[in-house]
């Protein structure tokens, strides 16, 4: 495989181009709002009605408003249909020639759309997950290419430190520092894995990737081994993904068949291969020695750091542990420099975040956004505010190791430092709002519980912490707790946050502490002894700069 | 003709797993693969689950035997993993997803509804074991379309709990609703 296959395989696919085509989202939410049927129907109605010529219908990824699913879009007219039922298809495609389209009409201009700047999500919605050549053809594998001949690994590293790039998992540790740091280790082997272990309940951006545009991954790992000097990688998926799973092993064969994997890439000395490791379930699995171990075929505990698996992880030897959003903004680096991608954001965080936007919300979906934008962007012009004229009353990001942000911090621009000030943290992007109709504590309690039921039990603050707190919790949620219970809780949140182990029970205190910094008064109205105006309103919001 | 129907039938055969069980033939397929290194343990795992539905004692000894673990490693493995079960299915399964975003949209109250319904049906089936049984996930990832309930393994979207117990009423053996 050389520069002239891959241009032979765009010319090709561009060749097989009809003028019209119909996509079909065939991404996890839509098809289980059968837009399999949909894709059945509109390709039989294709048939019958002797368009094959002019009209081509394409399985997509994800096209965002996964709400209003399944959707359809007809290329190039740009015409968006939603809810669409095998029904309504053939009608579709009787539209094509003038027929009245009985499917509803989506508007393609509306905020959820036109504010979104797409770079991770570029190819979601566009190209065939299931086919490489798909991919090939938006300019997949040339970065690739790019860097394989062009580049020496000093050289990409420099290039992905100097795009700001920070770690899209959560902690948003700079990729070119862990990366430098990597290249730099010694080892017999060096391993790279991406950290598609989604666990964060109400996060589904890595999920929707993933189906979506596999090979935008893969691709992002194979630059990153280059880089570091890796030889073989594994991408560890959650088992409650099956359609992700199946997706990577087809684009994984594909791309061993094509050469992109496997050993001489584009002919150089460069060898490459990844493996899929299947998780089972089990929260802690991504914090990254946890995952590790899992991947040794262990149980799925953490242990201390240092070292750090950038000088010892995998079976003891140097590893990179990126998530699936990191590596996909790779080959965009790479393809339109590191300059560019710098320019996007805020000075301290640099390109967009994938949010997935869900909970009391009009339009629930995958939003992507450049760094700096507010909350309010993302929740009331994007999203459409709360349904039914309710009133948004808080915005819970980081899922349980993240924070509830009240209503009146909504003007914070979104970026690692701020949200980590207002006390929740960006995590893996998972942004559920909540209006007046939920309660704080219950809000506290129920991710209390999560965390009680996934820590792994190794430590004793966060096994038995966990467990006080989730029962102090209930005590004040029932009506029975007193002040002393509420002091106890805090004070026992900082034990458990500062004496835990592992990044699961350093912050699952975190949506206990933001809801009594902002919802104190929800905890105070729930306690048997009524408190006097005495108490310091600590409820009250901190300005942000 | 003759000659190839034999041929196959003999070689059918020769390939039967000396238990009688040719599930068995899988999981050694799935373990061979791995070349029977011992990381590969959570695979093999996914794979016995798959093939017999859940994991017996007798299939973790198996297991620990071919991939030469002591037992105790391969069971500290099964039991971490809420994936891995130990008890045999029950003919209908209802997950119903506990999310942020479900919970945020009632998760609870279905989650409640749900169980009241199972146990209603259960307590008419009784079987030896449960006609229904009824999980709860971490979050599906369905988060749009919440709150998500999983019937019999389809992925269903903004289920009302009248959805869901008409659906489950469905399930009852006799088919009376």
């Amino acid at each position: 495989m050389d520069l002239s296959d891959l241009q032979e395989i765009v010319s090709q696919e561009r060749e097989m181009q009809r003028p019209t085509r119909i996509n079909v989202c065939i991404a996890a939410g839509c098809l289980s709002s059968h837009s399999h049927l949909v894709r059945q129907r509109l390709e039989e109605s294709v048939r019958e009605s002797g368009l094959g010529e002019e009209v081509q219908v394409c399985g997509v990824g994800c096209m965002s408003l996964c709400c209003e699913g399944p959707l359809v879009r007809v290329d190039p007219a740009l015409e968006l249909y939603e809810r669409v039922t095998p029904d309504q298809a053939p009608s579709i495609v009787a539209g094509l020639r003038g027929g009245a389209v009985l499917a509803r009409r989506g508007d393609l201009q509306r905020p959820f759309f036109t504010r979104q700047q797409r770079l991770v999500l570029e190819n979601c919605g566009v190209v065939e997950p299931e086919r490489i050549e798909s991919y090939i053809a938006a300019g997949g594998y040339l970065s690739l290419y790019q860097v394989l001949r062009e580049m020496n690994p000093g050289d990409v590293v420099e290039a992905v430190t100097r795009s700001g790039l920070r770690g899209r998992g959560g902690a948003g540790y700079p990729t070119g520092l862990k990366w430098g740091t990597v290249a730099k280790s010694q080892g017999q082997h060096k391993y790279v894995i991406c950290n598609a272990d989604e666990g964060d309940p109400g996060a589904f951006m890595d999920r929707s990737v993933l189906e979506s545009d596999p090979h935008r991954v893969l691709e992002g790992m194979a630059i990153a081994a280059y880089a570091v000097g890796a030889d073989q990688g594994f991408i560890y998926v959650r088992g409650e993904y099956p359609l992700a799973i199946r997706r990577l092993e087809t684009g994984i064969r594909q791309a061993r068949s094509l050469g992109f994997l496997g050993t001489q890439i584009f002919e150089s000395p460069f060898n490459f291969r990844v493996d899929l490791r299947i998780g089972a379930g089990a929260f802690v699995c991504g914090e990254e020695t946890a995952l590790i171990a899992s991947i040794e075929g262990r149980r799925g505990t953490p242990r201390p750091r240092p070292p750090y698996p950038a000088a010892s992880g995998l079976w003891g030897e140097p590893t990179l542990i990126n998530n699936v959003e990191t590596f996909a903004n790779i080959p965009s680096i790479i393809r339109y420099g590191a300059d560019w991608f710098a320019s996007i954001g805020t000075p301290k965080s640099k390109g967009t975040k994938v949010f997935a936007l869900a909970g009391k919300i009009r339009n629930t979906g995958l939003v992507e956004v450049p760094m700096g934008t507010t909350l309010r962007e993302i929740v009331e012009e994007i999203g459409g505010g709360a349904p039914d004229g309710a009133r948004i009353k808080a915005v819970q990001t980081g899922g349980p190791s993240g924070g509830c942000i009240p209503a009146s911090a909504l003007d914070t621009p979104v970026d690692y430092e701020s949200l980590a000030h207002l006390g929740s943290i960006m995590g893996s992007g998972g942004m559920i709002v909540m209006d007046e109709s939920t309660n704080m504590v219950d809000v506290a309690r129920f991710f209390m519980e999560f965390c009680m039921d996934e820590s792994c039990g190794k430590c004793i603050p966060c096994r038995a912490g966990t467990v006080q707190l989730h029962r102090l919790l209930s005590k004040i949620r029932e009506g029975n707790g007193t002040l002393e219970d509420l002091a106890l809780l805090e004070s026992l949140c900082d034990v458990v946050k500062y004496a835990s182990l592992c990044g699961l029970g350093q912050s699952a205190p975190n949506p206990v502490l933001s809801t009594l910094r902002y919802f104190r008064e929800e905890y105070l109205a729930l306690l048997s002894e009524r408190p006097g105006p005495a108490v310091p309103a600590e409820g009250a919001v901190p300005a942000v700069s | 003709m003759i000659e190839i129907e034999q041929r196959r039938a003999a070689l059918g055969k020769e390939e039967d797993h000396p238990s009688g069980d040719n599930r068995f033939r899988m999981l050694d397929a799935s373990m061979k693969r791995h070349r029977h290194q011992p990381d590969a343990l959570i695979e093999v795992l996914h794979t016995a689950q798959e093939v017999f539905g859940y994991l017996q004692e007798d299939i973790l000894q198996y297991v620990a035997h071919r991939l030469k673990l002591p037992p105790s490693r391969v069971y500290g493995v099964a039991t971490f993993y809420h994936f891995f079960t130990f008890k045999p299915k029950a003919p209908h399964t209802c997950v119903v997803c506990l999310g942020t975003a479900c919970y945020v949209k009632g998760g609870q109250g279905l989650l409640a509804a749900v169980r009241e319904q199972a146990e209603r049906i259960n307590h008419e089936v009784r079987g030896e074991g449960p006609w229904i049984s009824v999980e709860t996930a971490r979050c599906l990832g369905a988060c749009g379309l919440a709150p998500v309930v999983v019937f019999d393994g389809e992925v269903c979207g903004n289920v009302e709990i009248s959805d869901a117990v008409e659906r489950m009423k469905g399930w009852r053996p006799d088919g009376s609703v």
